[in-house]
């Protein structure tokens, strides 16, 4: 389950940058999400995740990149898009979660190392489950 | 690389030749030959350098020594791997320094040298099974599919079409494409998911060779012959012979004909 | 009549037990598979960033490929190589700019701006063949199968690429009739079953596939059938680990849809590879009888 920790918001912890890049990279219009939870809802991946979908975008909009950087939620994705399909206001939030991690998978820092795969794994595991893990964790 | 320019020649329009009579008779000539000075940039420095010399020669005509990037200087072992590019145009060339001739304003660098991820391994615990190379090179699943290993190629491999043979756990495929491959490392220099793919290629070719090509049953079948003495009495006799009989023999041997059947003897069976 | 056909690299190896059988089937429909000469890794997945082109040269340069063939249309039997292949589609036809991009850099000597139509095997059989022709065609109806579609992510969802009602798909179960099984309905059957996530959380694969399992166990489903060897393996790893942490937890066969159909036109189930799959399918498929035209199975190092 998500926890839902109270949050500090102020000017300082604001970084208008890196809510600049998430918008770019994503494509989408922050301020269209109103916030009703059908993403968390619908997400199959939520017991991994510390911070909920729909709070995700919220700290997004807020620049609060420090609070997502700490976070699981967007390793934790696997662009199922049941949050994208299901969104009343038409918003893509598997392209938020795609922009935030790129933003860090940009600087060279990998998710997943492809040593770090047992080679008993490397081996049983079909190539599309290497080829998609390895596009999505490593830059 | 470290190449050490001794002495900047002058810019000469002469170029010696010492032409070597056959031995006893050693006797120098020198002709003036004018040949057309072009210029080239190595490393961004510029040069006038005869034209109708490979880069590799004009690098040493500009005074280089060649201590790295440079091997066989006949094209196959891969060291002088070189990028150039001409003024104007933003496409990336590659060549092999030994082989590639001078034109003018190409501006080359060389490549002697790639770092290049090169996985361990115990060859005699290999099968011939795709999972082999998914377990030593999980990076190949990096690949993009851009073509840029492609275009980096000097010998016109098809980079992108090997890698996608061994993705798809085709070995054969792979070792066959990769073929002509001379582990220049230019390939894994502009790889975008940063794979080694020579590397991976050399590995998909042992296990080819190994595993997977049948064996030569009629080579085997010889070997056997002559080790069971078929071959020895011939053998021996020919090694009794006297000169001048060797040289009868020679003089009179039978040569198989250019287009001769499967079926083709010779007249003398004996050392068939 | 032959379709342009695209593999995917998994079906050349693990997943031969997905193609081989479909190749059969779809002879014997009278629409030959045609492999695409020279064919690449499409990617698996879409990239989702706004300016990321060249995650989106290797679908691109497949379709571009199928152009060059003269054909017009591609089909695919992996869903994970659907979804990619047919959103880098939509993108060649609908963003201009990108088009142009990635028309300059791919230097196939061709220009492309969507022209392919890109289809899963699913919908040939029922837009192509339609579902009275297969069903008369079927020689062993899989009487009695009580097998539950799922669908997983890829073959619905984004909506525009999507094969069938994105919240109620019914595609799978029309197929399943027409081949004579009883389909179980269950409402988890688009259920995301982890996808990547087990590269980088293989202990979280469990998790994501444990309401799946469940709720199609509950609804008395005696297999599954499935689209896509990622989902094949997640699911059989899944309830693998399942069955180990809770007694009770009953392990199921999975079969490719293209193994189902094999069987029912009665191509025999040699051409099946039932050794590749996870999940003993034989022992159901005695139970229902059907496996009659061929005595004994081939177990060829058999998975456990």
């Amino acid at each position: 389950m998500t926890k839902e920790m109270p949050v500090t918001i102020s000017p300082k912890g604001r970084r208008r940058e890196f809510v600049k890049k998430v918008k770019e990279l994503s494509g989408q219009n922050l301020q269209l999400c109103y916030q009703c939870g059908m993403c968390t809802g619908n997400c199959p991946a939520t017991a991994n995740m510390d911070i909920s979908p729909r709070r995700i975008i919220e700290l997004a909009r807020l620049g609060l990149e420090e609070e997502i950087a700490g976070s699981r939620t967007v390793w934790t994705c696997a662009s199922c898009l049941a949050c994208a399909v299901n969104c009343p206001r038409g918003f893509d939030l598997s392209k938020v979660m795609e922009a935030i991690r790129l933003l860090t998978l940009r600087k060279n820092i990998d998710h997943v190392r492809p040593e770090d795969i047992s080679p008993q794994e490397r081996c049983e595991l079909p190539q599309i489950a290497m080829v998609s893990g390895l596009r999505k964790f490593t830059g | 690389m470290s190449a050490k320019q001794t002495k900047k020649k002058p810019a000469a329009t002469t170029v010696k030749h010492t032409a070597k009579k056959p031995a006893g008779t050693a006797v120098k000539e020198e002709r003036q030959v004018a040949a057309r000075l072009i210029p080239i940039y190595i490393m961004g420095k510029r040069y006038e350098v005869p034209e109708g010399l490979t880069i590799m020669k004009a690098m040493e005509y500009a005074g280089y020594i060649l201590i790295r990037g440079c091997g066989c200087r006949g094209g196959t072992c891969g060291a002088c791997g070189t990028f150039y590019r001409k003024p104007g145009d933003y496409k990336l060339q590659v060549a092999l320094a030994c082989q590639k001739t001078v034109e003018p304003n190409m501006y080359i660098a060389q490549i002697p040298f790639f770092p290049a991820n090169r996985a361990m391994y115990d060859f005699a615990g290999l099968t011939a099974a795709p999972e082999e190379v998914f377990k030593l090179y999980p990076e190949m699943f990096r690949c993009v599919a851009c073509n840029s290993c492609t275009k980096a190629c000097p010998q016109g491999i098809e980079v992108m079409d090997a890698v996608s043979a061994l993705k798809q756990g085709n070995i054969a495929g792979a070792a066959q494409l990769s073929f002509d491959c001379i582990q220049c490392g230019l390939c894994t220099s502009r790889c975008f998911g940063e794979l080694a793919q020579y590397h991976m290629f050399q590995l998909a070719r042992r296990i080819y060779a190994a595993r997977i090509v049948p064996r030569a049953e009629h080579l085997a079948g010889m070997v056997k012959a002559v080790n069971e003495g078929k071959y020895d009495r011939s053998l021996d006799e020919l090694k009794q012979a006297k000169e001048d009989e060797l040289k009868k023999l020679y003089q009179e041997r039978e040569v198989e004909p250019m287009a001769a059947g499967e079926d083709w003897k010779p007249k003398d069976t004996r050392y068939l | 009549m032959s379709l342009a056909y695209y593999p995917g690299c998994t079906l050349k190896t693990q997943a031969r037990n997905l193609e081989e059988p479909a190749v059969a089937s779809m002879e014997a429909l009278g629409l030959k598979l045609d492999e695409l000469p020279g064919w690449n890794c499409c990617g698996a997945v879409y990239s989702l960033a706004d300016d990321d082109l060249i995650h989106q040269v290797a679908p691109v340069r497949n379709l571009i490929r199928v152009k060059k063939q003269g054909k017009t249309k591609l089909v695919t039997l992996c869903a994970f190589c659907l979804n990619s292949l047919k959103r880098a589609n939509l993108l060649m036809k609908e963003d201009a700019e990108k088009r142009d991009t990635l028309n300059s850099f791919i230097d196939e000597g061709i220009d492309y701006s969507g022209e392919v139509e890109v289809v899963h095997l699913l919908e040939v059989l029922r837009d192509e063949v339609g579902w009275e022709t297969l069903s008369q065609k079927v020689k062993f109806p899989l009487r009695e199968l009580k097998v539950a579609p799922y669908y997983g992510c890829t073959l619905l969802r984004p909506r525009e690429i999507a094969i069938d009602n994105v919240e109620d798909p019914t595609i799978l179960r029309e197929f399943l009739e027409a081949l004579g099984a009883s389909p179980v309905d269950f409402p988890e059957s688009t259920r995301c079953c982890g996808s990547y996530q087990v590269i980088s959380s293989p202990d979280s694969i469990a998790e994501y596939t444990r309401p799946i399992l469940s709720s199609a166990l509950s609804h008395g489903a005696e297999a599954l059938v499935v689209t896509c060897p990622l989902c094949d393996y997640n699911l059989a790893r899944g309830q693998k680990e399942l069955a180990k942490k809770q007694g009770g937890f009953r392990e199921m066969p999975l079969f490719y849809f293209t193994q189902l159909l094999a069987l029912a036109l009665g191509l025999g189930p040699q051409i099946c590879h039932f050794e590749l799959n996870h999940g003993k399918p034989e022992s159901l498929l005695k139970e229902k009888n059907l496996l009659s035209q061929v005595e004994s199975l081939q177990l060829i190092g058999g998975k456990e």
